[in-house]
């Protein structure tokens, strides 16, 4: 039944019997590591939902403060990216290596442009004294303890930020193996997890957009 | 006469470079032997000195009292995160699992050996905060104590959250490995319940630890930057990091005694050579054990001022708990009726843990219930009831366990009456050191003191004998157990006559676990239906 080691395929470890159960492991994988970042998020989402029912008002006045046009950019930014990085693996799936390439190129030039856009927006809040805890100086927000919600907006879109930086190693990690032509149409699945983690950090953001950008 | 196969795991390479860079399920389980055996006895001795100290009643008889309070949350953040955690699944769970499963290797080897040296990362923190200030906030790194005295809390706390990730990726590849990698004939209900154990486990290694992750990094926040989130005085809210702790905390305890739980379900088959009462209901019993230790961690906090309404919903829902704990133990009594029962050491073990558990669990009816607690909370009657779990439970699943596979990772086999008698300097010291300390509580000595009136004076001293006790049979089980690995007799492949898969192959096992691949043709406990004689010679 197992096939002998001569006609195994090489990127075949020695402990599976065929390849798509090691396609299966791998994808059982990443959706329990994925289920692992949701509850990472989750603990933030806890502590959001906490003190907006506790101070209400600090809420919506302090968000009136966040930019939704670069925050709404931004959505657009990362669901666009989205899209070039399910191409990248279509285009993988037709053997189209150069064409991976390219969508791969176009994705993390899309990472980089989340991040630029993001620095623009923080930049403006440290020079505002709009800063988390005991760093924040700005008054003219309406409301109790104002600085709570900027705890919360730095440590969300933070820890979210980093996870786009984890996702530009990787995607330039995966342009690397596509160029030394790892992947085909027979095996492309660490491409496949990698668009599975980024669509997780997009589909993150897509929450906290709404969350702290447009409380009305 | 058995002898040792010249070709096995531990021949297959030679040197230190081939043990650190291995990829081998098997090997890595024995790394994780050896790191969790030294930080135990880190932790035990830290145990010794609190016993040391509250043997008389005089202050500073042995530790400063300033010094107390580190020496405490020492003892319970290592045996806590760096040994009960880890212990069955990352070495047992590790070793057994593939074997039980059929399988060559779990699904992902790289993953596997990450998580250990993640593991010894994150231990380097600990020891690094140790050797910096150390902490004395108590395992559970309250706020806002946590967040503002002048120790090395953000080293302790990092290497929670280094070693919380370890334990995501052993959870994570062994839920995988059990999913995708069982032996042909090997159905869900073909597998053994050790199994079943360790896959309910790496639910909640999975599931919870991301949650005390980032508590963890909340709390390095607030103390880097003052965020707030846990400061009353800047509209934060302690009793939220309590929340966010034993969110995940509560599943730790499961985390911690479900394998062992597993454990007792072989053990107790194989001793009694009998088939297990009840698989589907201690099988099942493991998934609502699970399932319900999320909704009970308010318990942890009845006096902390959350609503009362809150504090009877999450009391009522603690009692749940015990429903699906009794149904594994009324299963392994039932198992025990008219078998064949050998009182070989780990059959001793598994006994033990019968009893201990009991004991244990049935405490934990009196602290979950909201009037009594409220009397007995911050006593030592928390400290004898967890330990009695903690201790009781999961550490001596773990000796059962380890007592029971010995001869299957080593190929030899320990001095059987050495071990006899350390097993049962283990159970009457550790009896002796906590029934004095449920006595203790219930007089009303608070826990966490550095000294005490003279009332209190002989319990404690009772209790500091029976640790020590404890503490010398422990030492004893490890000079064994050492020396059987060099000069044990040869086991032979199945010294228990057992009928799971690991039994089938050499021991120690080779490379790839078999020499050709297994199927499941019949069930783990089928004794009913197969008869296997025991390879030890007499």
């Amino acid at each position: 039944m197992e096939a002998s080691y001569s006609d195994r395929p090489k990127h075949l470890a020695h402990h599976f019997a065929e390849s798509k159960q090691q396609y299966d492991s791998a994808k059982l994988g990443m959706w329990l590591f994925l289920l692992t970042e949701v509850l990472l998020f989750g603990g933030l989402f806890l502590a959001y939902s906490v003190f907006r029912a506790w101070y209400p008002e600090t809420f919506v006045n302090a968000n009136k403060e966040l930019n939704v046009i670069l925050g709404g950019l931004n959505t657009i930014v990362l669901i666009t990216s989205s899209v070039t990085m399910a191409l990248a693996i279509r285009s993988i799936q037709l053997d189209r290596k150069e064409a991976t390439l390219k969508y791969l190129f176009v994705t993390l030039l899309f990472a980089f442009t989340f991040l630029v856009i993001k620095y623009f927006e923080y930049s403006h809040k440290f020079h505002e004294g709009q800063l988390p805890g005991k760093f924040y100086t700005f008054e003219g927000i309406d409301g109790t303890n104002p600085h709570i919600f900027f705890s919360v907006y730095f440590m969300m879109t933070g820890l979210h930020g980093l996870h786009i930086l984890g996702g530009i190693g990787v995607i330039t990690w995966m342009m690397i193996r596509v160029r030394k032509n790892e992947f085909s149409s027979q095996y492309y699945t660490p491409l496949e997890l990698t668009g599975l983690y980024w669509h997780l950090v997009d589909m993150i953001w897509i929450y906290l957009f709404p969350m702290l950008y447009l409380i009305r | 006469m058995n002898t040792i196969p010249e070709q096995n795991f531990l021949t297959a390479e030679k040197g230190l470079k081939s043990w650190l860079t291995t990829l081998d399920h098997k090997r890595i389980g024995i790394l994780y032997l050896i790191s969790i055996t030294f930080f135990f006895f880190v932790g035990g001795l830290f145990a010794l000195m609190i016993r040391l100290e509250l043997m008389f009643p005089q202050d500073e008889f042995f530790i400063k009292l300033d010094d107390f309070n580190q020496v405490f949350t020492l003892h319970g953040v290592i045996m806590i995160f760096l040994v009960i955690i880890p212990s069955v699944p990352a070495v047992l769970g590790n070793f057994v699992l593939p074997l039980q499963l059929g399988a060559k290797d779990v699904a992902f080897p790289r993953l596997n050996l990450a998580s250990w040296y993640l593991y010894m990362f994150g231990a380097s923190f600990a020891l690094f905060s140790i050797f910096t200030g150390g902490v004395d906030t108590g395992w559970t790194f309250y706020a806002p104590y946590s967040t503002t005295i002048d120790r090395s809390v953000i080293s302790m706390t990092m290497a929670v959250f280094i070693i919380g990730f370890s334990s995501i990726f052993t959870g994570l590849n062994f839920i995988v490995t059990i999913h995708k990698l069982r032996a042909p004939g090997m159905t869900w209900f073909r597998m053994p319940l050790f199994a079943w154990s360790i896959y309910a486990t790496g639910i909640l290694q999975v599931v919870a630890t991301p949650v005390i992750g980032i508590t963890v990094v909340l709390l390095v926040l607030e103390r880097l930057l003052g965020i707030g989130i846990f400061d009353p005085t800047m509209g934060g809210d302690p009793v939220l990091f309590q929340h966010f702790f034993w969110f995940y905390s509560h599943p730790a305890v499961y985390i911690m005694i479900l394998p062992g739980m597993g454990i007792i379900s072989e053990t107790i088959t194989a001793m009694a050579h009998k088939n297990i009462f009840g698989y589907k209901a201690i099988a099942y019993s493991s998934l609502g054990i699970a399932f319900t230790s999320f909704l009970v961690w308010g318990h942890h906090m009845f006096v902390s001022g959350q609503s009362e309404f809150a504090a009877m919903v999450f009391s009522f829902l603690t009692f749940f708990v015990a429903i699906p704990s009794a149904i594994k133990v009324f299963n392994w009594i039932a198992t025990l009726y008219k078998g064949s029962i050998s009182l070989d050491t780990p059959m001793l073990y598994t006994f033990s843990f019968l009893i201990l558990f009991t004991i244990g669990g049935l405490t934990g009816l009196f602290l979950g219930t909201l009037s009594v607690n409220v009397t007995l909370s911050d006593t030592y009657f928390v400290v004898a009831h967890f330990h009695y779990v903690m201790m009781g439970g999961s550490i001596i699943a773990f000796l059962a366990g380890l007592h029971y596979w010995w001869p299957k990772i080593w190929g030899r086999m320990y001095n059987e009456k050495l071990a006899k008698i350390a097993c049962g300097m283990v159970f009457v010291g550790f009896n002796v050191t906590f029934i004095s300390q449920f006595l203790l509580g219930l007089k009303g000595m608070p826990r966490r003191y550095a000294t005490f009136t003279s009332e209190f004076a002989q319990l404690n001293g009772f209790s500091s004998w029976g640790a020590f006790l404890l503490g010398a049979g422990l030492l004893l089980t490890a000079i064994y157990l050492i020396h059987a690995v060099y000069k044990g007799k040869p086991a032979g492949n199945n010294p228990w006559g057992a009928l799971t898969l690991e039994w089938t192959t050499s021991s120690p096992p080779p490379h790839n676990n078999f020499e050709k691949s297994p199927t499941a043709h019949y069930g783990p406990y089928d004794f009913d239906k197969i008869v296997v004689e025991s390879t030890l010679d007499d």
